[in-house]
């Protein structure tokens, strides 16, 4: 397999592998949850939602059987952190899944792994037996009596919509990947009923370094809302693309600097989900209370047409939809039609409004992160780069593609 | 199909049932296994399947339905998948489809008259500081360039020679 090691030093290359777990299993289950709160980590998957407190949820949730549920379904458009993680750092990611089990009190863990990443199953049995062999999976874990965790692939099948959790679990029970209503949350009403936590891989790789350096070193980096190191993904136009770690609060302009793409006349931060960020704001910060991300970072060089970006990521909604509420199924091949209105010069004013307000109709009516986010990048081209892209004259753009 | 290759795939559905358990839970995992044996999940073994899990023929369709990569159609023995997702297009994505489809004679969305190749598009595939990205079956291929095309189906062709009376030879 082909894997250019980036010259970017990560620091889970410096993290001894099951330190973290040595120290959890001396720990109660509230001062394994107090580490990772102190920590302040929020889910590296993109969402933002602070990791103790979603194992504190499990954990005082009532269920004869609980989950680990591992989200390897890494789809977002622009997204390879989570590959690079697993190919490089799988026992982080493992022993990260094993701490959660002990914190929640759940013996069983689940890596739901995307289809197209089939290649990695050998490798990641591979440490899934090694880890067995070694104690750190199985019965009495470390010798901890009553410590008892194991964990399983299970492969998707081909399906972004299965990145949201819900559907993840959807798909897990065997059905069609169609995202559930929230409330009840997996924490209550997981994988078969049962209380469940779902994480982000990166989460599960940071939680074990947490537990490895202890929450104030993670503390103690990013920002105050956003805290900690996060994986970047980065490609598009820029010298050097690949896996970057920063800590969270960097400027889009600094992370620019350091991947070659200065010159950039946008860049798309969070994905085909995310939003279109323009030069002029290349002073914001990549951190929750500002652009928050899962990590996929697209640069565009100036000869780049937007129009051309946005009918991309709306084709690959209208297929990636699942289809089950009206907002989403409906809306997305709509503004996809506007885009190509637009392309053709054929777009006026009062209808690229109409489409405007589309786009907010879908982002508050709709079921789930799919439908809500899908409008972001139309919306945020359409806002910044106005001038760019009404009156078409049906010529290519100045140097475009 | 003749009856004994229907009570064939009878009993290997009923033994994977068996194998994977009969919980709705397996039911992915039987259909990608039934996938990979016969290259596609057709009607009838979508009855089978639903015969085992004690479900209705319909649940397991709307399943196969829902997910890309799995299909009621016979595949070729190689689906290549080409990444169509942005950062792949701007490194000219076009350029190796062209070329795929001159080597290959078929257009995306079809598979060759032997049955060896079927070509599509998919989206991200995760390779995109590496791109234009390609998936042949479960292998990835990545910085494709057009001059590479011919050789990645030669190699595909080779595969095939030495394993075409081995159903189920992944690679």
């Amino acid at each position: 397999m082909i894997e250019p090691k980036n010259k970017n030093k990560l620091t889970f290359a410096t993290i001894e592998v099951n330190a973290g777990l040595k120290k959890a299993i001396t720990l109660s289950r509230a001062d394994i949850i107090g580490e990772l709160k102190e920590s302040g980590m929020k889910g590296r998957g993109g969402a933002g939602f602070p990791t103790s407190v979603k194992w504190n949820l499990a954990a005082a949730a009532k269920g004869d059987k609980k989950y680990v549920v591992c989200n390897a379904d890494e789809g977002e458009p622009g997204t390879f952190k989570d590959r690079l993680i697993l190919t490089d750092y799988a026992d982080l990611v493992f022993e990260g899944m094993t701490i959660g089990g002990l914190a929640v009190g759940s013996e069983e863990g689940i890596v739901y792994l995307r289809a197209e990443y089939t290649y990695l199953v050998a490798h990641l049995e591979d440490v899934l037996a090694k880890r067995r062999a070694a104690g750190l999976l199985g019965k009495n874990i470390l010798g901890k009596e009553g410590f008892n965790f194991d964990i399983h692939l299970h492969m998707g099948a081909g399906a972004y919509v299965c990145g949201e959790e819900t559907a993840l679990i959807e798909s897990l029970e065997g059905h069609r990947g169609e995202p559930r209503n929230r409330p009840p949350f997996p924490v209550d009403t997981g994988f078969n009923g049962k209380p469940t936590i779902v994480n982000n891989v990166e989460t599960f790789a940071w939680a074990a370094a947490i537990y490895a350096k202890g929450g104030a070193w993670f503390n103690g980096l990013g920002t105050e809302k956003s805290t900690g190191l996060k994986l970047f993904s980065i490609s598009g136009d820029c010298e050097f693309p690949g896996v970057y770690e920063f800590p969270m609060g960097i400027s889009v302009a600094d992370l620019l600097k350091e991947v070659g793409g200065s010159d950039a006349k946008a860049v798309q931060i969070g994905g085909a989900s995310g939003h279109c960020v323009p030069a002029a704001e290349f002073s914001r910060a990549i951190a929750y209370e500002d652009i928050a991300t899962g990590g996929s970072i697209i640069v565009f060089g100036q000869d780049r047409d937007l129009l051309d970006i946005a009918e991309n990521f709306l084709e690959f909604f209208c297929e990636e939809s699942c289809g089950q509420c009206t907002p989403c199924r409906d809306g997305n091949p709509k503004l996809l039609e506007g885009v190509q209105l637009l392309k053709k010069g054929e777009c006026s004013m009062q209808y690229l409004n109409d489409l405007l307000s589309l786009a907010e109709t879908m982002q508050l009516a709709s079921k789930c992160g799919l439908g809500q986010s899908s409008p972001n990048a139309f919306v945020s081209i359409a806002t910044h780069f106005k001038a760019e892209i009404l009156g078409r004259t049906g010529k290519a753009m100045q140097g475009g593609k | 199909m003749l009856v004994t290759e229907r009570d064939r795939m009878k009993d290997q559905i009923y033994a994977l049932a068996d194998q994977l358990g009969r919980e709705r839970s397996s039911l992915i995992p039987i259909l990608q296994e039934v996938q990979k044996a016969y290259s596609q999940v057709s009607s009838f073994a979508m009855q089978v399947i639903a015969d085992a899990l004690g479900i209705h023929p319909v649940e397991v369709n709307s399943v196969v339905s829902f997910y890309s990569f799995l299909h009621t159609e016979p595949k070729g023995r190689f689906v290549l998948r080409l990444c169509r997702t942005i950062s792949c297009l701007m490194n000219h994505t076009e350029t190796v489809a062209k070329q795929l489809e001159n080597e290959l004679g078929i257009k995306f969305g079809e598979t060759t008259p032997d049955g060896k190749f079927s070509l599509e598009y998919t989206n991200c595939l995760g390779m995109c500081d590496q791109g234009p990205a390609l998936l042949i079956n479960d292998k990835i291929y990545t910085h494709v360039t057009p001059d590479k095309v011919h050789g990645l189906i030669e190699e595909c062709r080779a595969i095939f020679g030495v394993h075409a009376m081995q159903q189920k030879e992944g690679h």
